[in-house]
């Protein structure tokens, strides 16, 4: 794999011609028949769900919709969900549960969006939720980030058995933009900041949070979206192995210990309880 | 997300600082207390008395984590758990170990919140209170620690949790490690559901970003303080995207209320009975010895 930096990596997810879901599912899944709405709201376009087979297996797949062009764009408000594109998620995946299918996420989203209607339908509680259910979910859930890893957005699909990403996706607590327009009040030194936040898969996977880094087709993926997809299908086909053939609660333990060994801190060994 | 939020913050609220008073002459700093939303100047000592709620138009202004227990816990029967755990810089972010260094000094905190166990008119319960002095009590390892061993530790000894938060969301200082304790606090949430304890949750002024999007938002029941701000997004990030200017009570408690996010506003001279009359109800009755 080649050393790149995270702006170069960020060029690369920027491509134009860089597969989104709308690409990868009919290569990954046989079947696929879209679910919408959340049963409550409405239906959000920056969220797909359904289900399908994956080698022969029923799954419940959820993705962030990303468009190419201005059209595509507006139908899936550039990839950025509202709290219904969240519920419905959770929606299919409590149905997941239910009929013992694992979940497949495939994350690809700049963040959630900011809007009043967001704000008015309670995005923080639609994230909220998401993340405690996922965690207790009796089912495997493996997440991939395909290109944009946008903070909250992003992690409400990545509770998760396993996190993978692709060789050149990014996953961070803030846009790299919001980042430099916090610490230099200059969103210009976007690239500046990408830089210095420790985004790339690499460095998720040492910092813990990354399971497994995926290879794209050699200088990403736009340049063979098949060969890609093939990389993926290989991951979750090991990834569905290894999770499948655990016990539920074993499952569940593990998911939680997960996330419950991230964070690095000091205690004088003195400290109370 | 965080975009805006800390300048937002302040933007908002600045006013709370106490520039107003400086610039008074004839009278000692620090006797008077002038109110930044309606300007009426009171005792200074009847505004602390009143849990430094203005008599007049009761503003409520922000609590240190020290303030806080001092006005809702019985006194005396605070143990505070993992009060020494300081932050690492996991993503080598140029000077946080200095600027912790100087918070420290200047707070008298470890980091952005304090956990234990106390009373509550005899009730045992685990409390979390955050502190908006340190780094806007922003989440990172620390805080998203303390706050998971707290409620891990009600789950054990079957006790509630009840969490005062005030956050200006997730660390950037930390990184991806700050973001994953949304999760990691998540998951604590619910496991300590699933064991079927209380967990109350009182937003405090400010409660956004990440940890609205995560505890916050999980009480079984939410309580607000009057006026103040809760919200996911920012709000200049919002006005950015819609090109108006937001109505002064957007993501206020009264709209969260409005909008069903919220089940109750309650005004801090009456918290502390609330809260112990739902310890009550939920039959946490008295002392729960610890495992
Ligand atoms: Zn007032």
């Amino acid at each position: 794999m080649s050393e790149l930096t995270a702006s170069q990596r960020l060029d690369i997810i920027r491509h134009k011609g860089r597969p989104t879901v709308n690409d990868y599912i009919p290569m990954l899944f046989d079947r696929f028949m879209e679910m919408h709405g959340d049963r409550l709201f409405g239906d959000d376009g920056a969220i797909m769900g359904g289900i399908a087979y994956f080698k022969g297996t029923p799954v419940t797949v959820i993705a962030q919709v990303k468009g190419r062009d201005l059209a595509e764009n507006q139908k899936c408000n550039f990839g950025m969900p509202h709290p219904e594109g969240y519920r419905k998620a959770l929606r299919l995946a409590k149905q997941a549960e239910k009929f013992h299918r694992p979940v497949i996420c495939l994350v690809d989203t700049a963040g959630a969006f900011c809007g009043v209607d967001a704000e008015k339908r309670g995005q923080g509680e639609a994230i909220a939720k998401n993340l405690m259910e996922f965690m207790t979910l009796r089912t495997p859930i493996i997440s991939i980030v395909l290109g944009e890893g946008g903070s909250g957005g992003a992690l409400a699909l990545a509770v998760c058995d396993e996190l993978a990403m692709l060789e050149n996706a990014l996953y961070s607590v803030i846009s790299p933009r919001g980042f430099a327009s916090i610490l230099w009040k200059d969103a210009a030194r976007e690239r500046e900041a990408c830089d210095l936040m420790k985004i790339t898969a690499s460095d998720l996977y040492d910092l813990g949070v990354c399971d497994y880094i995926i290879p794209e087709a050699p200088g990403g993926a736009h340049n063979s979206p098949e060969q890609t997809a093939n990389n993926i299908s290989s991951y979750i086909s090991k990834a569905l192995e290894r999770k499948l053939k655990k016990g539920l609660d074993e499952l569940v333990n593990e998911r939680y210990n997960k996330f419950r060994i991230v964070g690095e801190f000091n205690e004088d060994p003195r400290s109370d309880k | 997300m965080l975009e805006d939020l800390f300048s937002m913050v302040k933007v908002r609220f600045n006013a709370d600082q106490t520039e107003d008073n400086r610039k008074k002459t004839d009278i000692p700093k620090g006797l008077l207390f002038k109110c930044p939303r309606c300007r009426n100047v009171t005792l200074a000592d009847e505004f602390n008395k009143r849990g430094k709620v203005c008599p007049n138009c009761n503003y409520h202004s922000r609590l240190s984590a020290k303030e806080r227990l001092d006005i809702t816990v019985d006194r005396g029967t605070f143990r505070e758990f993992d009060k020494n755990m300081i932050s690492k810089n996991p993503i080598d972010f140029p000077d946080y170990e200095q600027k912790q260094i100087a918070l420290r000094e200047k707070t008298g905190l470890k980091d952005a919140v304090v956990t234990g166990r106390a009373k509550i008119y005899g009730k045992d319960t685990v409390i979390i209170v955050m502190d908006s002095n340190f780094m806007m009590a922003s989440m990172g390892s620390v805080v998203g620690e303390k706050i998971t061993r707290a409620f891990e530790y009600a789950t054990r000894n079957k006790l509630p949790v009840i969490a005062f938060t005030a956050s200006g969301g997730a660390r950037m200082q930390e990184g991806i490690v700050s973001l994953m304790q949304m999760a990691k606090t998540s998951g604590a949430v619910a496991r300590h559901s699933e064991a079927g304890q209380l967990y109350i949750s009182v937003m405090t002024d400010p409660t956004t970003g990440g940890v609205t999007a995560s505890f916050a938002s999980l009480g079984d029941i939410i309580i607000a303080e009057p006026k103040v701000l809760i919200g996911f997004a920012g709000r200049r990030v919002i006005e950015g995207t819609i090109k108006q200017k937001l109505p002064d009570d957007f993501q206020s408690a009264e709209f969260m209320l409005q909008n069903g996010f919220v089940d109750m506003i309650v005004d801090r001279v009456r918290m502390k009975r609330v809260l112990s009359h739902i310890l009550r109800m939920h039959n946490y009755t008295g002392e729960v010895q610890s495992k």
